[in-house]
């Protein structure tokens, strides 16, 4: 199991990696997005895995629960990235929109705020 | 009055001024005044204390582990500056309240002014170096903006910028000497470092920690060869320069070296650095300023020349030379503020400060001529004036300084510096107000109101009180101030008064005063020699270096950063790699310690398709639509192996996320290109593959290390399962831990996010306002449209849908606390409810039903969760404590109240409010003209693109 989980989590980071590497905004959010399900999934995994144990409490008997802290956190982060993936996508879309052109390099000849 | 109340009433009293100027010129200038007044009234309050020897402290550790206290301490050297600064600055709010005209912009002098006076009040008062030094570098950013006040003036702008690039490196320069002397010394307290004289001056680090200080002082205090700011700041208004640099500021460096003296003096490198400087400025100054013909610039190379005169006199080392500086400080700044308000009183009066434009001015202007020329003669050293007093036992130091075995070499010159000193000082009486009246004057002169001269008046007042009865009026404060400088021991005797008998320094005094009588008479002709000699001018040396590491940097900026963001990601990429790299190959590993689970069937077939999708998803990136479709493919297995791996709330969280974040890249997809053209090249294609592979590696490599093994320190989670139930009331761990334990993380969250909402809001109202809307209003479909934009089926299934979505909802928030769900994922829930109206009936249908604004929402679940967490004050527990009990109602089941829930349904309805903000935003880019129904379900059998175009052209 994981060996699974860790050959995923690096075939998403090294896809997320690949596709910020492009030059258009559009490959780069997906690139993002594939990039936060890695840090996800790896902040997800550093509580260790476990099989039906739910973290939460059984009051009638002694069962084992997964780490909660690291879904805690997880579950904000989930969150927060959808903010940021939407901030990044209206910046993106405005770029274009401005310019007609959606190259993530500044060109030479346009200042700043062009 | 507190100290801390002292040094923070400025601060405080700032924002009055800025307020007030509605209410008119005169409440904003009252309410500077009443600050500064109420200040000086709580320092005088002290005043007692500090004449008894006394020194008032106030003590409060604010970072105690860098070092960093919040300590005041008042003794007598503080006093007298903080005396100088509040009562000056008294003086100068009432002055500029009539010298500022209707255009300019009073409330912001007054609060600049007032926020330099605090940063000069809290350097004064400082214990603490580094508080200090941050009050330090406040006064130089106010100073900018008060020598740049009047924004319009190119000259003002640029004396703000050079003022601002001396006294700021200075200030770095002195921060890194402030830093040593702590290490030496091992406190930042400067009662501390003030006791230990003998390891500081013992220490390899004492030269460079006594360079790095007097840096920062020289360049604040003007001094050669970092004069030439202080000419240049003069395009400030007259009271910024009656001020700051007649009176405090540039008296900062001076008061630190006075500070510092205790423990920098009386080493032979102190002498020669400190007095030799000071020397050279002196003279400098005071024969620049002859030739000056601006009345400001005059006065400004006088104040060098003077601050020259009192950095010597601290530099010889001596007790009784510290003593003269201190009465100097006092004569100086009550003459030239006087000098400076009548140079500002002519300016007004007349249009002009050009000497060679004035003259005859003691008809026209009777009271500025008498405030005026007694100012002017004390700076001359004429008795019964203080300046003369001052100046005579500066002399008498000077006669008996050797300067590398040389009795005659600092007499010489200080009479050189004394001679020049009378003579501009007679100048400036002699060709303003003396002379025959004038009839081309640009604007017809006349004495201003009483309260343009009151405050040189009162001034000048005290010039000649403090002449003749010195020792009477500032005889306890120089001495109390004196005693602080040399840091305790007895006082040498010295004895202020006019008459000393015939001593060389009189003689010196009769000798300069002639001579300025006879240099003067022939000044016509020694003006046209000085104007032939080239001399080196400061502002273009001073561009040429600033420009020259503008291009420096520029180049080296430039050189780094070709524009191109790809190429700044894998510069990154590989530098973190590469960091991970060294970790690896340096550091120690150990074996695994854990057995790993054996993975099922439905596991590996999960496994096969997220590598397949993802691997899809980089191959066929370049068609959007696919690579998003991928996307969703990708987060749908992520939450179901959530799920599998006993994570069900973040299973329920990733794909309620998943559905509205897809949606986002759809609504943004509609307005860009659908195809990603392939533009690099195949090197550049492999490169980024390897860079991609190994850093895949890594991580893939890094957290399958991680999982094999055990924690290394025992983790804090079994506390968080212990006492979920028990202290949170809740059994769902991973809920509790966010709305209780971590609750003011949570709390941050939902304000980001909020705040994530606003930033797209507002992007795309600006957006929305430029040219984009009317491109967007002409926008014709890129893509074949369907032919019936609001499916029937969809409109009525997705409205059957929307009061089950809610429930579900609701049914999730509620049981959040005990099961797995909670405010986060049922607010996602709600928003993919609301979202799926938008998408079924239409925009313009959807928002006409909307009746509350997204922003209220996400500003009310922000305030309910703040409130929740205030809750708990009023049982006087910390923000955000929880409380939770049981009901029983029967015949209902026994259920649970926790404050916690209140707090998850601000999560709630910020996430609410937040998700719907953003998609909301987005789709108003779509809004035209002409799509909006009536009806919901309107269907639109035009079905060709062809026939769509014909149709809006009939």
């Amino acid at each position: 199991m994981e060996i699974l989980l860790a050959t995923a989590v690096g075939m998403l980071t090294a896809a997320g990696v690949y596709l910020i590497l492009r030059r258009r905004t559009f490959p780069v959010i997906v690139g993002i997005s594939l990039l936060s399900y890695a840090v996800n999934v790896f902040l997800f995994a550093t509580g260790r895995l476990a099989l039906n144990a739910p973290p939460v409490l059984n009051k009638y008997a002694d069962v084992p629960y997964s780490d909660p802290l690291p879904q805690a956190l997880v579950l904000t982060a989930i969150v927060i990235s959808f903010g940021m993936t939407a901030v990044v996508v209206m910046i993106a879309l405005s770029a274009y929109l401005s310019s007609q052109d959606d190259r993530i390099d500044m060109s030479e000849n346009t200042g700043d705020d062009v | 009055m507190s100290l801390f109340l002292i040094a923070a009433l400025p601060f405080l009293g700032a924002v009055f001024p800025a307020l007030l100027i509605r209410a008119g010129r005169n409440a904003s200038s009252a309410s500077a005044g009443a600050t500064t007044f109420l200040a000086l009234l709580g320092l005088l309050v002290n005043a007692p204390a500090v004449f008894r020897g006394e020194v008032v402290t106030a003590r409060f550790d604010w970072l105690p582990g860098l070092g960093l206290n919040a300590n005041f301490y008042l003794d007598g050297l503080g006093f007298l500056f903080a005396g100088l600064i509040l009562g000056i600055g008294l003086l100068i709010i009432l002055y500029a309240r009539f010298y500022l005209s209707r255009e300019d912009p009073m409330g912001q002098f007054y609060t600049y002014l007032l926020l330099f006076q605090g940063a000069m009040v809290g350097i004064v008062l400082s214990d603490n170096i580094l508080l200090l030094l941050i009050f330090w570098e406040l006064t130089s950013l106010s100073s900018f903006l008060l020598i740049g006040y009047w924004k319009h003036l190119p000259a003002g702008r640029q004396g703000a910028r050079m003022a601002l690039a001396v006294t700021g490196s200075g200030g770095l320069a002195m921060i890194a000497g402030m830093l040593i002397l702590g290490n030496v010394v091992s406190s930042y307290d400067l009662t501390v470092i003030l006791q230990n004289k003998e390891l500081i001056q013992a220490s390899p680090y004492y030269m460079p920690a006594l360079i790095l200080i007097l840096l920062g002082a020289f360049t604040k205090s003007a001094q050669f060869p970092f004069h030439f700011w202080l000419p240049h700041a003069m395009a400030a208004p007259t009271p910024v320069s009656a001020y700051l640099h007649s009176a405090t500021m540039v008296k900062a460096g001076l008061f630190l070296m006075a500070r510092m003296w205790p423990v920098l003096a009386g080493t032979d490198a102190w002498f020669y650095i400190v007095a030799t400087t000071g020397l050279i400025t002196m003279v400098l100054g005071a024969v620049i300023a002859l030739f000056k013909d601006d009345l400001k610039a005059l006065l400004a190379f006088s104040t060098v020349s003077h601050l020259g005169l009192i950095t010597m006199l601290l530099g010889f080392g001596t007790k009784i030379a510290a003593v003269v500086a201190v009465f100097h400080i006092i004569n100086h700044a009550t003459f030239k503020a006087a000098l400076f308000m009548s140079a500002g009183i002519i300016d007004h009066e007349t249009h002009t400060r050009d000497i060679k434009r004035l003259g005859g001015l003691r008809h026209l202007m009777p009271v500025t001529f008498v405030i005026a020329t007694v100012a002017a003669l004390s700076m001359a050293g004429i008795p019964p004036l203080n300046g003369f007093l001052s100046k005579e036992m500066m002399l008498e130091e000077a006669v008996h300084t050797t300067w590398l075995n040389s009795p005659y070499l600092v007499p010489g010159v200080v009479l050189i510096a004394a001679l020049f000193s009378a003579t501009y000082s007679f100048r400036f009486i002699a060709h303003v107000f003396l002379g025959p009246k004038r009839d081309d004057y640009p604007a017809k002169p006349h004495d201003p109101g009483v309260g343009m001269w009151l405050a040189p008046a009162i001034l000048v007042t005290l010039v000649i009180l403090i002449g003749l009865f010195s020792k009477a009026i500032v005889g306890p404060l120089v001495a109390v101030a004196s005693g602080a400088v040399i840091g305790g021991g007895e006082l040498p005797y010295y004895s202020l008064k006019i008459w000393h008998g015939f001593t060389p320094a009189l003689y010196m005094s009769i000798v300069a005063t002639v001579g300025a009588i006879v240099l003067l008479s022939v000044h016509g002709r020694f003006e046209q020699i000085w104007n032939a000699i080239p001399r080196p001018e400061a502002k273009v040396i001073f561009d040429a270096i600033i420009g020259g590491m503008t291009a420096l940097s520029r180049k080296i900026t430039e050189g780094l950063h070709n524009r191109s963001m790809a190429r700044y990601s894998a510069i990154f990429v590989v530098f973190v790699v590469s960091l991970a790299g060294y970790a690896y190959y340096t550091g120690t590993d150990s074996v695994p310690t854990r057995i790993g689970i054996e993975p099922g069937i439905m596991p590996i077939i999960g496994w096969i398709c997220l590598m397949g999708a993802t691997i899809c998803l980089v191959v066929f990136h370049h068609n959007r639509f696919v690579s998003l479709v991928l996307v969703g493919v990708v987060g749908l297995i992520i939450s179901i192996g959530f799920n599998y791996l006993s994570a069900p709330d973040l299973a329920l969280t990733q794909i309620s996320v998943e559905v509205v974040t897809i949606i986002l890249l759809l609504l943004a997809l509609n307005f860009m290109p659908k195809e990603t053209p392939w533009e690099t090249t195949n090197e550049r294609r492999f490169r980024d593959v390897i860079i991609a592979g190994i850093s895949g590696l890594g991580v893939g490599g890094l957290i399958y290390a991680l999982m094999m093994r055990d924690f290394a320190f025992p983790s804090i989670s079994e506390f968080h399962l212990a006492n979920s139930y028990k202290g949170g009331g809740g059994t769902n761990v991973v809920n509790v831990i966010l709305v209780d334990f971590r609750g003011f993380d949570t709390f941050g969250e939902i304000i980001v996010l909020g705040i994530a909402a606003l930033v797209i809001y507002a992007l795309t109202e600006a957006v929305l306002g430029t040219r984009v809307r009317a491109h967007l209003l002409n926008r014709k479909p890129d893509m074949p449209q369907s032919g019936d934009a609001h499916p029937l089926m969809m409109v009525v299934v997705t409205r059957v849908m929307m009061p089950i979505a809610l429930m579900v909802a609701a049914y999730i928030f509620f049981r959040g606390h005990n099961l797995p769900g909670g405010g986060f994922i049922a607010g996602l829930i709600a928003a993919i409810a609301f979202i799926m109206q938008y998408m079924a009936s239409g925009f313009s249908w959807a928002a006409e039903r909307q009746k509350v604004f997204y922003h209220g929402i996400i500003g009310s679940g922000v305030l309910i969760a703040a409130i929740t967490g205030m809750g708990a004050w009023l049982n006087g527990k910390p923000f955000l404590t929880s409380a939770f009990g049981y009901i029983h109602w029967p015949p209902l089941e026994e259920f649970e109240w926790a404050t916690a829930m209140g707090f998850d349904l601000g999560v709630f309805l910020a996430v609410v409010g937040a998700v719907m903000l953003a998609l909301e935003s987005l789709s108003r880019f779509a809004w035209q003209p002409g799509i909006a129904s009536e009806h919901a379900m309107d269907i639109n059998p035009a079905r060709d693109d062809d026939e769509i175009d014909e149709k809006k052209e009939v």
